[in-house]
């Protein structure tokens, strides 16, 4: 009887009672309500720019820039078009980000196992260095790190000279490059063939050690192979010697390369700053390693540089990588500082276009793709290495 | 008796507001003051000092209106203003007239519903640089590291002005002012570009303000001038006249000195201005003698300029486009007739 009744409520429960169907409701209400909210914006919008007859679209970006920019991977003058002008911001942006969270990295690391030492020098050192960098903010840091390069450094006319063809003033660093060469273009394929030999090499060295047990000197023969192809290649080319070096000229140094103040402020102040948080994250990871791990590894015999490399190392990453990944994302989005201390990176350009142009809402929109690009790859590489290292079940 | 003191309110506010959307020099006469958008911050132009007095070349225009209309120069009260906040607060109708060293240019003049009045100061973009530079020209800046201060058009001005002159530079971009001069001080650039009033301004706060200059050259063109809502006629008259006042009474040689002993003269333009023969009061709608009480309370052109902006002051200004056109300037004044 009792089941009778329960099989009978199950079979008509009232549509507003089903949790699967309520559900669905609430998702469609969602949406529409989204959908609604997304249209009175836009044509809310769009209607008032109308009214004040301002211009809307992207038309803008074929308008010949009219302005300079300090420093820029790609040419550009202020003939070329608004497009242009933001590809130089936006690859000003991706130099300072990548070296940044290259430099990060290894500083970072660095600090969190001297921050596990046990010598007490060292870790009080650690520990000092990681909570003064973090308490401090970090506009107040690049602000410093500026006002110190350009009150320290002389003018170029006064500008040292430690070795010969390296300049150090207040315009920047300038030393001498190589002269453009054919060469220097094969050179770059053969670093990209001896990675891609490295890569195969790894691989075979591996099964080998597999199969017979007889560990093969990958490292070293890496070394060897991404310093020598470019070399013999160099060798080939006509060993090239000529230098692009800096002479003072009128107002500035001409030929070479120059790392201007604003840019080594910039970097030195975000590397600094994030290598603090990533110095705690890698801490936080290796301890979150049992210590029987390191234990169990010197009873079977393993090196102190092996146990660091196969046993504490893979473990501690799947700790570490996350947490790591957001301060990546910190690093990048905190380079749009450089607008205080005048690196050209991309808000600085784009606001100067939005400034001259009045194209505000597409000006924004556009940084905002921009740092979502930057923060989605970053994201989308360390969670692909993130899968790579997490552990392995069995 | 509740509801009728809510209708008497509502009836008072209602017939407030339709006086205040009357013209508005009724409005300013029937509150007692007039209130004067300024700059604030800038030195010279519209700045309090230490004893909150506001003092400056804005500031002194403004009060030339305030006596037109009240015959007094303290019927003003100040509001500062940024350069985002200065349009709208006078479309709005917080400020009653905006002094703040604003650029004149069409689409402000048109789009923005405003009008602008006569010109108070004739400015344009330079440059600022170390003496020990030895550089006598803007032409001879190539290859230099420039300042900039990203404002609305500085930035193209300045890379117009190299390209135009077949001339390369590295500009640095410093959203800051403060900052921005710092470094120009401590040699991060060549030279520092903005606005020539402005130069002077940063070049005043400079550790050694002798050691800098600000080159001859001027590659834009600023003309600051007050402005008032579009399409009060009898306001905007005032405003303007307020201000060629005081250029036409420098013209005539009319200073807050001598102002008493010219009444006596025969000079028939003279006693027009100055109200002895009647007429300009009454053509726009003031005391016959406010011109006179202008330049009595004020002082004319001339005499403002020198003492907010000019060469003994610590901005140290010349003349330049802002003399009178008879000492090749620009300041000209239609006649008080």
């Amino acid at each position: 009887m009792n089941t009778a009744i329960n099989n009978k409520t199950s079979e008509t429960i009232s549509f507003w009672y089903d949790p699967d169907k309520r559900s669905i409701l609430y998702q469609i209400g969602a949406a529409c309500l989204f959908a609604f909210v997304a249209w009175y914006l836009i044509s809310n919008t769009m209607a008032n720019l109308e009214r004040q007859s301002i211009a809307t679209g992207f038309g803008f970006l074929n308008k010949e820039a009219a302005f300079e920019i300090g420093e820029s991977l790609i040419e550009y003058s202020a003939a070329d078009r608004y497009a242009r002008a933001l590809s130089v911001g936006f690859l000003n942006t991706l130099l300072v980000s990548f070296i940044g969270i290259f430099l990060t990295v290894i500083l970072g690391t660095f600090l969190g196992v001297a921050r596990l030492s046990k010598n007490w020098l060292i870790n009080k050192c650690a520990a000092g260095y990681i909570e003064l960098f973090q308490d401090i903010p970090i506009l107040l840091q690049l602000f410093f790190w500026y006002a110190f390069f350009y009150e320290m450094l002389p003018s170029p006319r006064a500008a040292l000279n430690p070795i010969n063809g390296l300049f150090l003033c207040n315009r920047g660093l300038i030393f001498g490059i190589p002269q453009a060469h054919p060469v220097y273009k094969y050179m770059a394929i053969a670093v990209l063939i001896a990675v891609i030999i490295i890569f195969l090499l790894k691989k075979w060295a591996q099964k080998r050690q597999d199969l017979t047990g007889k560990a093969f000197p990958v490292f070293f023969t890496s070394i060897i192979l991404i310093i020598g192809l470019p070399f013999v290649c160099w060798l080939f080319g006509g060993a090239p010697m000529d230098m692009s070096v800096p002479v003072l000229k009128g107002f500035n140094f001409k030929g070479g390369l120059t790392i201007s103040p604003e840019f080594a402020a910039l970097l030195l102040g975000l590397v600094l700053y994030t290598a603090a948080f990533v110095a705690e994250v890698v801490r936080a990871g290796i301890q979150a390693v049992s210590k029987g791990q390191t234990e169990a590894a010197m009873a079977i015999g393993l090196k102190p540089g092996q146990l660091l490399n196969l046993i504490i190392l893979p473990q501690a990453l799947r700790v570490i990588i996350p947490p790591l990944t957001s301060q990546m994302l910190n690093l990048t989005k905190n380079s749009s500082l450089a607008v205080a201390i005048g690196y050209p990176d991309f808000v600085s350009v784009a606001g100067t276009a939005i400034n001259q142009t009045g194209q505000a809402i597409e000006g924004v929109m556009l940084i905002m793709i921009v740092y979502l690009i930057f923060s989605l790859s970053t994201s989308a590489f360390m969670n692909w290495y993130n899968k790579k290292m997490v552990i392995v079940e069995r | 008796m509740r509801l009728l003191k809510v209708l008497a309110v509502c009836l008072t506010v209602l017939a407030m507001s339709t006086f205040a959307m009357a013209g508005t020099l009724e409005d300013v006469r029937a509150k007692g003051w007039i209130q004067a958008g300024v700059n604030g911050s800038l030195f010279g132009f519209g700045k309090a000092d230490e004893k909150g007095v506001w003092k400056g070349l804005d500031v002194d225009s403004a009060r030339a209106v305030s006596v037109a209309v009240f015959g007094s120069p303290d019927k003003l009260k100040f509001t500062p203003l940024t350069a985002k906040t200065r349009f709208t607060a006078l479309q709005s109708g917080e400020i009653d007239v905006l002094f703040r060293n604003c650029t004149q240019t069409l689409s402000r003049d048109t789009a923005l519903g405003l009008d602008f009045c006569q010109v108070n100061y004739y400015d344009g973009q330079g440059f600022l640089i170390p003496k020990k530079l030895g550089v006598k020209s803007a032409k001879e800046l190539d290859g230099a590291t420039v300042c900039v201060l990203p404002g609305t058009t500085t930035e193209m001005n300045v890379a117009d002005y190299f390209r135009a002159n077949g001339m390369k530079m590295n500009p640095v971009v410093i959203e800051d002012t403060a900052e921005l001069a710092k470094a120009f001080f401590a040699g991060r650039c060549d030279c520092l570009t903005s606005d020539a009033s402005q130069l002077a301004g940063t070049r005043a706060v400079a550790p050694n303000p002798g050691d800098y200059m600000i080159l001859p050259e001027i590659i834009s063109k600023e003309p600051l001038a007050p402005a008032v809502r579009h399409g009060d006629n009898q306001w905007k008259d005032i405003v303007n006249y307020s201000v060629l006042a005081l250029i036409n009474a420098e013209e005539l040689g009319i200073t807050s000195k001598n102002v008493d002993e010219m009444l006596k003269s025969n000079d028939p333009k003279i006693k027009r201005f100055l109200g002895v023969t009647k007429g300009i009061g009454k053509a726009i709608g003031l005391d016959e003698n406010f011109a006179y009480n202008i330049i009595k309370m004020v002082g004319n052109y001339g005499e403002i300029f020198e003492r907010n902006v000019g060469i003994n002051t610590q901005l140290g200004i010349e003349r330049g486009l802002n003399a009178l056109w008879t000492d090749g300037g620009l300041m000209y004044s239609p006649p008080f007739k």
